[in-house]
């Protein structure tokens, strides 16, 4: 306490001030909100003990959007991470045009959620999108060879229109934006591993995948972790791609729970129950963010 | 091995780069050229007339003002608190310190969700609902979190010495971060502008949560006014996000480092 108490404080009191305000209190009263029934437009409110709660656990459309952020999240944690650090340990040597395939990777995290949203909608279009276009010149090929297709049936197949479909579609356009993101946090892990424990097990003659599996990937674990964690928060929070491509339909077949919210809060004004939703979102991330922290604490006391 | 490892890489990244290449091909076209020839077909004229189009009538080029109006002062704001907080956590000590930092960090991770309403709400009461300030505000505040993460893990390399020797000059501790503190974390100052320039600019969820107007919107909300306005004209709706796009990808390409830097800064170190 050598500087008195005041210094500390006039450093602290305006960032302190904001986000107590912004952030802090906020997360607080939607604790609290979740037991109201607030509409958002009325002056008063009741409280209404677990009734949004209740109601919450007999709601078809809560499940669909919890299985759909969890079919999210088992997509995310596996085919970006693989992806990422694949391409990771392919570009970390030297390879020619590096620069220019590190980019190409990289560029889908530049781009805002809402352009991606609107590309990857055209990109998915019946009639007009890339995807359909291509395979309807590829149903004409294999049907000129002799196959048994319909090139006119490339035009139908709904991406997004397909309950079956679109939240895959969807989790797709979203993998696309995540695999370099994956692959830079790999990289700069890569330039910390022990290159001489490498060396030693190429003189033993371990084979490229023992080097990898028993030297490589164990010193990568920290990287791991945070991956895994930022991975799976972003999974939950997830709504920019829905809103925009689907608003979660057909029939609440790509609905998440962030989108589900949404749309209780500010079309249905279900304030409260909106509320409820939301802090389910913030339970399931409690156990993640504690991960992350235990990381923090660690990383203090070496 | 090492011959088709290459090969996959790079068709990975034609790949990666195909939407965007399509979409750019694209919004050099007709809408009528494309739904009667399909993608696939030699375009029959090739004009920057959608961009036009996007910019004016789209009103992009408002849009797009808009963005710049909410992120320029966010990012001066969040880095101007966060860099006394962060010195705040590195120089003293105090009793909530430890507290504090874990605060800051657990903050960064939360879902917007749980913020969404309070903030709605909030931003009501204050008289600010449908301002930039409110947006303003907001991203200064909750990116503070992040922000003070990074920068209070890089002052923890500053060696103690170099403010110390700054006390016994008889220097009050706004004058050590002023002419110590701040020149010497200018390098993650760089990184982490870079870094939430396109995450602020990017944002969609608190600008439709927060503004109602449609001559406040920044671009993110824009566009989807602009998707409704041209209903189908994928070439003009593709390329209105282009545009929408351009200024994070010129603040990439020119900052590439940056970017990079401060990313593996917030996940590496922490």
């Amino acid at each position: 306490m050598r500087h008195g108490r005041l210094a500390p404080l006039s450093f602290l009191v305006f960032p302190l001030g904001l986000y107590l305000v912004w952030v802090v209190y906020p997360t607080f009263a939607s604790l609290a909100l979740a037991f109201t029934n607030w509409d958002g437009i009325s002056p008063t409110w009741e409280w209404v003990g677990l009734a949004n709660f209740e109601r919450l656990i007999k709601d078809r459309v809560f499940w669909m959007s919890l299985s759909n952020n969890l079919r999210w999240v088992a997509v995310f944690v596996t085919i970006p991470l693989a992806l990422g650090l694949a391409l990771a340990l392919a570009l970390n040597r030297n390879v020619r045009f590096d620069r220019f395939l590190k980019i190409a990777y990289y560029l889908p995290m530049v781009l805002a959620f809402v352009v991606i949203a609107l590309v990857w909608s055209w990109i998915y279009h019946p009639r007009q999108g890339l995807i359909n276009s291509t395979l309807f010149h590829v149903y004409g090929l294999a049907q000129s060879l002799g196959f048994d297709v319909n090139p006119a049936a490339a035009r139908r197949i709904g991406w997004l229109g397909d309950p079956d479909l679109a939240m895959w579609s969807i989790i797709a356009a979203a993998t696309w934006q995540h695999v370099g993101y994956v692959m830079i946090l790999y990289l700069a892990g890569l330039k910390t591993v022990n290159t001489e424990l490498l060396d030693a097990g190429q003189v033993d003659g371990a084979t490229p995948w023992q080097l990898f599996r028993f030297v490589t990937f164990p010193q990568l674990a920290p990287v791991t972790t945070i991956v895994l964690v930022i991975t799976v928060i972003q999974s939950l929070r997830a709504f920019d791609l829905v809103y925009v491509m689907t608003r979660g339909g057909p029939f609440n077949s790509s609905n998440v729970l962030a989108n589900f919210m949404y749309i209780e809060a500010f079309l249905n004004y279900n304030m409260g129950y909106a509320a409820a939703i939301a802090v389910v979102l913030f339970l399931i991330s409690v156990g993640f963010i504690a991960i992350y922290l235990y990381r923090v604490v660690q990383q203090e006391e070496r | 091995m090492r011959r088709l490892v290459l090969i996959l890489v790079w068709a990975g990244a034609l790949l990666w780069l195909f939407p965007i290449a399509g979409a750019f091909v694209t919004s050099l076209r007709t809408q009528q050229d494309i739904s009667a020839h399909g993608f696939w077909s030699v375009p029959r004229e090739i004009s920057f007339g959608n961009y036009a189009t996007a910019w004016e009538r789209g009103r992009v080029s408002r849009y797009l003002t808009n963005s710049f109006i909410i992120t320029i002062p966010s990012i001066i704001g969040m880095l101007v608190l966060s860099s006394m907080s962060a010195y705040a956590l590195i120089r003293f000590r105090f009793r909530l310190n430890r507290a504090l930092y874990f605060t800051f960090v657990a903050g960064m991770l939360l879902p917007f969700q749980i913020l969404m309403l309070p903030v709605f709400q909030l931003s009501n009461r204050l008289g600010l609902y449908d301002t930039h300030l409110a947006l303003i505000l907001f991203h200064t505040a909750f990116q503070l979190g992040f922000c003070t993460f990074v920068l209070r893990n890089f002052m923890r390399t500053i060696p103690m010495s170099l403010f110390e020797s700054a006390v016994i000059d008889g220097a009050g501790e706004w004058t050590i971060y002023r002419r110590i503190g701040l020149p010497l974390i200018l390098p993650a100052f760089a990184a982490l502008a870079t870094l939430e320039f396109t995450w602020v600019f990017n944002d969609y969820l608190w600008a439709i949560v927060l503004l109602s107007s449609d001559r406040l919107k920044p671009v993110t909300a824009g566009l989807s006014t602009l998707m409704g306005q041209f209903v189908n004209d994928w070439p003009l709706i593709v390329s209105g996000s282009l545009l929408a796009a351009l200024p994070t990808l010129l603040v990439f390409f020119a900052l590439q480092r940056y970017f990079i830097e401060g990313l593996t800064m917030g996940a590496t170190k922490g």
